[in-house]
């Protein structure tokens, strides 16, 4: 993270109207937020640390190809949910997928919900399946929200940098 | 001997999801290293000079491997050929037998670990991988390449010496003693 702009923040902006240490602490009260709610987990902070000034997008690039992710996968389970017969192992190895993909964003009320919904898989239980897919559902697009969140005062905050370096 | 420690070394990662490559790749050159990633174990075979259908390296001349790769970190679960596949057929290879592979899975399965290291892996990483689990790597690298200029070294005084019978007999003692300190050296059982 580049050093605070205390003196520079202070003057007002011709193009934003909201300061760069206001966004920063917006961003921060997001991510904590987060933390505290139980939606981000100690993964997603090593991700934090892997960016820095050489790689200033990653987080949010590993963000993006995360619901990307998550969003094919959830498309397919709820293909295979509802068929008339589950093919279970099929199912399991989508939500394995996700689980896996969540544990390494640091998504941890997706990955818990991943748990749960491989326990009804190895019990061949439909109605669980139909169930455990709309909780990881739920998770997963109230993730979505605040990462597009996150995502946003991240690119204005980017944006308001490399303007006070020009 | 100086030059070791100060070299770059290349990692060749191999993981069938996008993003965990894309950690992976981070984590490796935040330590320092240089990364190939691939999505597949075929894929990682024509990296290392090997084609999946010829096991045997001697149809391989020494002239395509042109990328050195100095360790290969491999997810265990993948389509096609599995992490435990791809490191088979690595250590079966006799011009590849002998670079590391550390192997990856987001599963703690004891029975899958203990079969990976009797295979032959050095390492068992847990996932998500952490930047602390990068500092483990180094040395399974070293300890290779350690061996390598033992022997080398050893060639070199052959060419000059005499007793030959001497030094078939300490060669042959070599290659044992490798495989031995990777079973009784891991922690993680």
């Amino acid at each position: 993270m580049p050093p605070p702009l205390c003196s520079r923040v202070l003057l007002s902006h011709p193009f934003s109207p909201m300061s760069l240490m206001a966004l920063r602490e917006q961003l921060n009260m997001l991510v904590n937020s987060m933390y505290i709610e139980g939606l981000l987990d100690q993964q997603f902070q090593q991700l934090q640390m892997l960016q820095d000034a050489s790689s200033p997008g990653f987080v949010a690039e590993v963000i993006t190809l995360f619901c990307e992710d998550a969003e094919r996968i959830l498309t397919e389970l709820t293909k295979l949910v509802d068929q008339a017969v589950v093919e279970f192992q099929k199912v399991d190895a989508y939500v394995h997928q996700l689980k896996g993909s969540s544990s390494s964003v640091g998504a941890q009320n997706v990955k818990l919900a991943c748990i749960q919904f491989r326990q009804f898989c190895e019990e061949n239980n439909k109605d669980g399946c139909l169930n455990a897919l709309n909780v990881v559902k739920h998770h997963y697009y109230l993730l979505r929200n605040k990462f597009d969140t996150m995502l946003q005062l991240e690119q204005r905050i980017q944006a308001y940098d490399s303007k006070q370096q020009n | 001997m100086a030059v070791v420690a100060e070299a770059q070394f290349h990692v060749l990662a191999v993981d069938d999801s996008l993003m965990d490559r894309k950690l992976i790749e981070r984590l490796l050159k935040t330590s320092s290293f240089q990364v190939t990633a691939v999505d597949s174990g075929s894929r990682a075979l024509e990296v290392l000079g090997l084609s999946e259908d010829l096991t045997s390296s001697a149809a391989v001349s020494p002239a395509h491997n042109e990328i050195e790769v100095n360790l290969v970190i491999t997810d265990y679960c993948m389509p096609g050929m599995t992490g435990y596949d791809l490191l088979k057929k690595i250590k079966g290879s006799s011009s590849l037998k002998d670079i590391p592979v550390v192997i990856m899975s987001s599963e703690n399965v004891p029975s899958r670990i203990n079969r990976c290291l009797e295979g032959g892996a050095e390492e068992f990483f847990l996932k998500p991988v952490q930047l602390s689990d990068m500092k483990r790597l180094r040395p399974h690298i070293l300890k290779g390449k350690s061996k390598e200029q033992q022997l080398q070294q050893e060639e070199e005084t052959s060419n000059t010496s005499i007793s030959s019978n001497k030094r078939k007999a300490r060669d042959e003692e070599l290659s044992p003693e490798r495989r031995r300190p990777r079973l009784s050296n891991n922690s993680l059982i």
